[in-house]
């Protein structure tokens, strides 16, 4: 009988339970009738070969430019916009992403250094590459998260346009604070928190689901609001789509100025032609912006000020800052039992003061990501409000290049034909 | 198009030129473009001369694994993309298996009452005496880690945990790996995707 020496063998072990060595408890057997024991199942992953992701980036980005620039089709945008979500969202399950991919490449510049695999560099690169050609064509009809909102946007209302610079800042914030993430290697934020995912991969934590309906259910009256107030990426596309050279018109031809596209754009992206007549207070303009290019160091110093004041508090993003804090607020008896993360890190090898050490090495690089974070905010601010108090004198309605997502609408609003065009 | 572009941008000059306040850009869009080709070219260079060969995909250490069970819970796939893997060349394949049979029960069988498996993926095939063979049903194994954990503590740690590269969608962000409190994840290139332990040096990763 084998049995015998195994239970005397369990006992022996039970008393050093936990114990684990490099030999094993029980002795490999030696099969007398010949038998072998199957190998363990570890099949490989099923990929799909990168030449195929960025060819569907690629053509779906063609498509939708030439949809946006050439047809002028609201309904095939949105068309498109189905196709992606199809594709992009609910086939791919929303990864990989371009939104996400800012963060591997944050990681590869400030964070562990870790490289960029070609995909996700192609990813990142390609849509902003697009955005300097042709605007923001990834919004409109690539993104699945962006085109999801889009198909959503049931009942679009106008928000006050101070409002809608004053929750732009958050778009800035959500980016900064995902690089800063990167830096201290607290996580990848902008996947993390990422409201739409769960409903494409049909999973996903409560938590997520709720912010997703909510913000859809936002999203059915104040278009695209992820888009607008957070995407971390839409702000390198607002920036790059600046600049763009074939941006997209409202007009096929020349403005009349009807004002019937005035109220058409809900993401308030249509800059409206100065008034002729406008009371001419070019020198109290002057003197606001000369203030404000004077306070902008000190609001730059001040926000990173901010940001260094709180980077105790920030610093709680990282898994080990929290662990550490929970291991010492054990230690001290404050808690009657133990944490599942504190459990495990005591079954390793390493003591409390090697992680106290290793919190407070991360707490120094949170004083810097903080402090840059906050200086980062500063910036942004005063950059907004800098460009809002430059005064710009335009004839025609136009599209606001940065925050155009060329989502088409205003299209149809126009009465001039594109047989009008003269050129 | 661009045809048209500059139709409207010379009659915008021309319209506002009187006050000379048009925003005119202080370099042309062409050397924007050129600017801007130059720093695709250079992100390109830099990405290039900063080789990721692979693609990156994620696994767990079973030598760091503290069998939580929130593998089982965590993963945004249901259920979860993690398995029980049982790497047979360490098994005893004792009789009395620790990843097999509750604590305590009463017979040495595969009667529900006995078996700690919450979800009857373990399954049990004698082989000769005294040795019986232990197998995994896929389909069925949620990934909680409970014979895992029961393997470590009484038997060689033959069963593990792995993410099942075939069933995991590769996030960019693996959800298990955030709410690891082993912090037992980690990235790994797709061509060496396994972590088990093997019967060489009781633990050495798989190359």
């Amino acid at each position: 009988m084998r049995r015998l020496p195994c239970i005397f063998a369990l006992l022996l072990l039970l008393a050093v339970a936990g114990q684990a060595t490099a030999a094993f408890r029980f002795p490999i057997p030696e099969f007398e009738s010949g038998y072998q024991h199957p190998t363990p199942v570890t099949p490989a992953p099923r990929l799909i070969p990168p030449a195929v992701d960025i060819a569907a980036l690629a053509g779906a980005l063609s498509i939708t430019a030439w949809l946006v620039l050439k047809r002028r089709s609201r309904r095939e945008v949105l068309l498109m916009a189905v196709a992606s979500v199809l594709y992009f969202g609910f086939y791919r399950k929303g990864c990989i992403c371009p939104v996400g991919s800012v963060q591997n490449v944050a990681n590869a510049v400030v964070g562990n250094g870790m490289g960029v695999p070609f995909v996700v560099a192609v990813y990142f690169f390609l849509p902003l590459l697009f955005a300097i050609y042709f605007g923001r064509v990834f919004c409109a009809g690539v993104c699945p998260l962006g085109a999801a909102q889009e198909i959503l946007a049931l009942f679009p209302v106008q928000i006050s346009r101070p409002l809608e610079h004053v929750l732009g800042l958050f778009a800035y914030a959500y980016l900064g604070f995902a690089v800063l993430a990167i830096y201290t290697g607290a996580g990848f934020l902008v996947c993390q928190y990422d409201p739409f995912v769960g409903f494409f991969r049909l999973g996903g934590t409560f938590n997520m689901f709720l912010a997703g309906g909510i913000l859809l259910l936002i999203g059915i009256f104040v278009a695209r609001p992820y888009c607008r107030f957070l995407c971390p990426y839409g702000v390198l596309l607002r920036w790059a789509s600046i600049f763009s050279k074939w941006h997209v018109t409202i007009t096929p031809a020349e403005c009349i100025q009807c004002r019937l596209c005035e109220n058409s754009c809900p993401y308030n992206a249509i800059v409206v032609p100065t008034p002729e007549n406008a009371p001419d207070d070019r020198r109290a303009g002057a003197r606001r912006l000369g203030l404000l290019l004077l306070a902008t160091p000190l609001i730059v110093i001040f926000a990173g000020w901010t940001g260094l004041a709180s980077h105790q508090f920030i610093a709680r993003i990282h898994p080990t800052i929290r662990l550490a804090e929970r291991v010492a607020a054990e230690e001290q008896g404050v808690y009657a039992e133990r944490s599942v993360e504190s459990e495990a890190f005591r079954a390793g090898s390493k003591t409390p003061a090697d992680l106290y050490a290793q919190a407070e090495a991360l707490r120094i690089r949170f004083k810097t990501a903080s402090a840059c974070f906050g200086a980062f905010m500063g910036v942004a601010f005063c950059g907004r409000m800098i460009r809002l108090s430059v005064i710009r004198r335009n004839r025609d309605y136009v599209a606001d290049q940065g925050a155009c997502l060329s989502c088409a609408r205003c299209f149809a609003y126009c009465p001039v034909g594109k047989e009008d065009a003269a050129f | 198009m661009s045809k048209e572009k500059t139709g409207t941008d010379t009659s915008a000059t021309d319209a506002a030129g009187g006050s000379g306040d048009v925003s005119v850009p202080a370099f042309s869009r062409r050397d924007f473009m050129r600017a801007a080709a130059a720093v695709a070219a250079g992100g390109g260079a830099w990405m290039v001369s900063h080789p990721s060969e692979q693609v990156f995909g994620w696994q767990l250490d079973p030598r760091k694994c503290q069998q939580c069970g929130r593998c089982a819970t965590a993963c945004v796939l249901t259920p979860s993309a993690v398995k029980c893997v049982h790497a047979y060349e360490m098994c005893g394949f004792c009789d009395l298996c620790g990843g097999y049979l509750q604590p305590g029960a009463k017979a040495q069988d595969s009667g529900a009452e006995n078996e700690l498996c919450p979800v009857a993926a373990l399954k049990r095939k004698y082989v000769e005496a005294p040795f019986y063979l232990y197998t995994i049903i896929e389909d069925l194994c949620i990934g909680c880690g409970k014979c895992v954990k029961g393997c470590n503590a009484f038997g060689n740690g033959s069963l593990q945990l792995q993410v099942k590269q075939e069933i995991c969608v590769h996030c960019n962000d693996c959800a298990i790996a955030r709410n690891c409190p082993a912090q037992a994840y980690q990235r790994v290139p797709v061509a060496k995707s396994y972590m088990l332990k093997t019967l060489e040096g009781g633990g050495a990763p798989k190359a």
